[in-house]
């Protein structure tokens, strides 16, 4: 069963265009990597889904339900989280409440209610503390709780970013480029994360990555972009076989010997 | 210097003997004294502290509740200076709540707004028109002013026309951001007051620049307050639910969520917060309390018009959060309490005593540079200073601590009830 269906995306910024007529249809449950030289448009088609740009022409489906014209904040209600390339975390925030926030739209305090703390409230504003702890103990940040987030080291906050967005308890988790910036054992013990998240949380995940190591490892299902096309799309073993791909990555001259 | 603070630090006891002996010391003074200024801003130094003793939270309320409401308003009472003082502590008292109102909108969501006095100007004419006979001139029914006693029913009217305005200039405003916002805000403070200058006709609403003469004060079972430290108790009421309010919406989800569109507007939409309606809420929240001192504004002056609602309130109001620190909700207490004493007391005094001395001949001291009319001069070299050297303000905004403890049994229940994970597990890095 698909879960996200993407069909004759579109995007244009002036005359250039980022993401051109892509098809792709991701499972349930699956892993899928969205690769791709630099500048082929992979942020463009995440930002497209998650609401941030409205795409010109085509359609996103969640499920049964068509996400165009959806604002981020609509689309983040319908069970899409994601994390993004350069971290945006909220820098002033402390960890914890970083991942409090990510469980704004699951709480229900109102504005009379909180004004008169009432015993709802106060209830489930300790429930939501204890809830993202545990997000924060799955991810293993659990003893920075009351440190501001900018403090964190590079990996862990981009481990806080994911804590963050599973704590919106998303179908569908988007990472982009989740690895960036990591060392070899770094990545090792993301790779082994991502698979975790799966087996654990029921959730489909999708990743755009540099790393190619990583990708062949973790993703069922690969679609390669290039130039806002999608060029190719298939298992690991075809995608490292598929001469349009090393193309894009390596030139012409690659794949025709001299 | 430094031995002794190490030693205070830890003795609970010792820091009580210490700041009672000080409340007594300077309110001994202050009642002793005939109007000394100097006595009565040491009294209100207590407060700060207060602050800084290491007492429960609950104790620090009962004792600031003490001090305020007892102290402060008896040792001062036998002097001729009564007024005058409980004039400046009510002053003081509405610039907090202002002030507070403003930290929401600026501290809290990072939205610079130039134009903050607009809502006080909104909920001054509210009472202001309906309890004169100015109301007259355009309703169609009702008894023209309303009595001293519509007043109580008026603060939360004030509260709520403040926040409606919030939320109708929110709207096209929060189309823009950063400098453009701050921008678009000035200009909407300015229009108001404009505005208010200019409703005299076709239709009568706001006397225009003649302004509202002769507010009928409060009046509660027969009892009427026109004197300051009458409306002291009245500000002192509003500000103690201000400061309630501003702490609760702070530490909730509500104050999570503005805190996430000052940081990352993108990252905030990506947890499913509504951007709009967070900003709206903010700009709304902030000014119902602003409303809500227009209206006490108004009944305390009896006299309402455009001039007292300048750029150049806006501004201090802006210095007052800035001063104490963006966010933090003590600090904007402590800047907007430094920034209206300095106006009101310090800065007159200095005027008073320069001229003093050049009446008796000791210097010649031209009237052009009397302290008091160099507020401006002193407002930027005050935003100056801490932009270079104190960004984070007096007292800087502290995140909340969250007890590791009890959180580490709480979140057990989680796990259970989702998943099955060794928390040591892996991605420990």
């Amino acid at each position: 069963m698909s879960i996200l269906t993407v069909s004759n995306l579109t995007k244009q910024f002036g005359g250039l265009v980022a993401v051109n007529s892509v098809d792709i249809t991701v499972e349930k449950g699956s892993i899928t990597a969205v690769i791709g030289p630099n500048g082929a448009g992979k942020t463009t088609f995440f930002n497209l889904i998650t609401g941030v740009y409205q795409p010109d022409n085509g359609n996103v489906q969640l499920g049964s339900t068509s996400l165009i014209g959806k604002k981020p904040h609509d689309i983040a209600r319908q069970g899409i989280a994601r994390t993004f390339q350069n971290i945006r975390l909220f820098s002033n925030v402390t960890v914890l409440e970083n991942v409090m926030t990510g469980l704004h739209k699951q709480l229900k305090a109102g504005l009379v209610g909180t004004l008169f703390q009432t015993k709802t409230v106060r209830e489930e504003e300790k429930r939501a503390q204890e809830e993202a702890y545990h997000w924060l103990e799955y991810v293993g940040l659990a003893k920075h709780l009351n440190e501001d987030a900018k403090n964190l080291s590079y990996g862990a906050q981009r481990r806080l970013e994911i804590a963050r967005a599973l704590a919106t308890k998303p179908k569908l988790l988007l990472l982009d480029e989740p690895a960036a910036g990591m060392n070899p054992r770094e990545t090792r013990e993301l790779t082994e994360f991502i698979h975790r998240m799966r087996e654990d949380l029921d959730v489909t995940i999708v990743l755009i990555e540099h790393d190619m190591k990583l990708v062949m490892e973790i993703s069922e299902q690969i679609f390669v972009l290039d130039h806002g096309v999608k060029i190719a799309e298939g298992k690991p073993a075809e995608i490292r076989n598929n001469v349009k791909v090393i193309e894009a990555y390596l030139g012409k001259s690659a794949v025709t010997p001299a | 210097m430094h031995k002794l603070t190490n030693k205070l630090k830890g003795n609970k006891l010792a820091q009580i003997i210490l700041l009672v002996l000080y409340v007594l010391v300077t309110s001994l003074s202050l009642y002793l004294a005939q109007a000394s200024v100097t006595a009565f801003l040491l009294m209100l130094f207590s407060l700060l502290i207060l602050y800084y003793t290491e007492l429960p939270d609950r104790l620090k309320w009962v004792i600031a509740g003490v001090v305020l409401i007892g102290v402060i308003p008896f040792v001062s009472s036998t002097g001729p200076g009564y007024q005058s003082y409980m004039e400046v502590a009510t002053v003081v008292g509405i610039y907090v709540a202002m002030a507070l109102g403003l930290n929401i909108v600026v501290g809290l969501a990072g939205l610079l707004d130039l134009g903050f006095v607009a809502f006080f100007a909104i909920g001054a004419y509210t009472y202001g028109i309906f309890a004169t006979g100015q109301a007259a001139n355009f309703m169609p029914f009702g008894n023209f002013p309303l009595s001293g006693e519509s007043f109580w029913i008026f603060i939360l009217i004030g509260c709520f026309v403040a926040a409606l305005f919030g939320v109708l200039l929110g709207i096209p405003v929060l189309r823009v951001k950063g400098d453009y916002l701050a921008i678009v805000t000035l200009g909407f403070g300015e229009i108001i007051r404009i505005v208010f200058n200019n409703l005299d006709k076709p239709v009568n609403i706001t006397n225009g620049a003649m302004g509202l003469a002769s507010v009928k004060p409060p009046e509660i079972f027969g009892y009427q307050f026109v004197y300051p430290n009458q409306f002291y108790f009245i500000v002192l009421g509003i500000l103690l639910f201000v400061i309630l309010a501003v702490r609760r919406f702070e530490y909730s989800k509500i104050g999570r969520s503005w805190k996430a569109v000052r940081e990352n507007e993108i990252a905030a939409q990506s947890m499913g917060i509504h951007l709009v309606r967070t900003k709206l809420l903010a700009f709304a929240i902030g000014a119902s309390f602003s409303g809500m001192m227009g209206v006490v504004f108004a009944a305390k002056q009896t006299f309402v018009d455009p001039t007292s609602f300048t750029l150049l309130e806006s501004i201090t109001i802006l210095v007052m959060v800035i001063l104490g620190g963006m966010g933090s909700v003590p600090g904007v207490i402590l800047g907007a309490a430094v920034i209206t004493i300095l106006n009101l007391q310090v800065l007159t005094e200095v005027t008073n005593y320069l001229n003093q001395l050049s009446l008796d001949g000791v210097i010649s001291f031209p009237e052009a540079l009397a302290p008091a009319k160099m507020q401006r001069f002193i407002f930027g070299a005050i935003l100056i200073i801490f932009a270079i050297y104190r960004p984070q303000g007096l007292i800087p905004a502290k995140n909340p601590v969250f007890d590791e403890e009890s959180l580490k049994e709480g979140s057990k229940k989680h796990r259970k009830e989702q998943i099955t994970v060794e928390p040591d597990k892996g991605f420990q890095a």
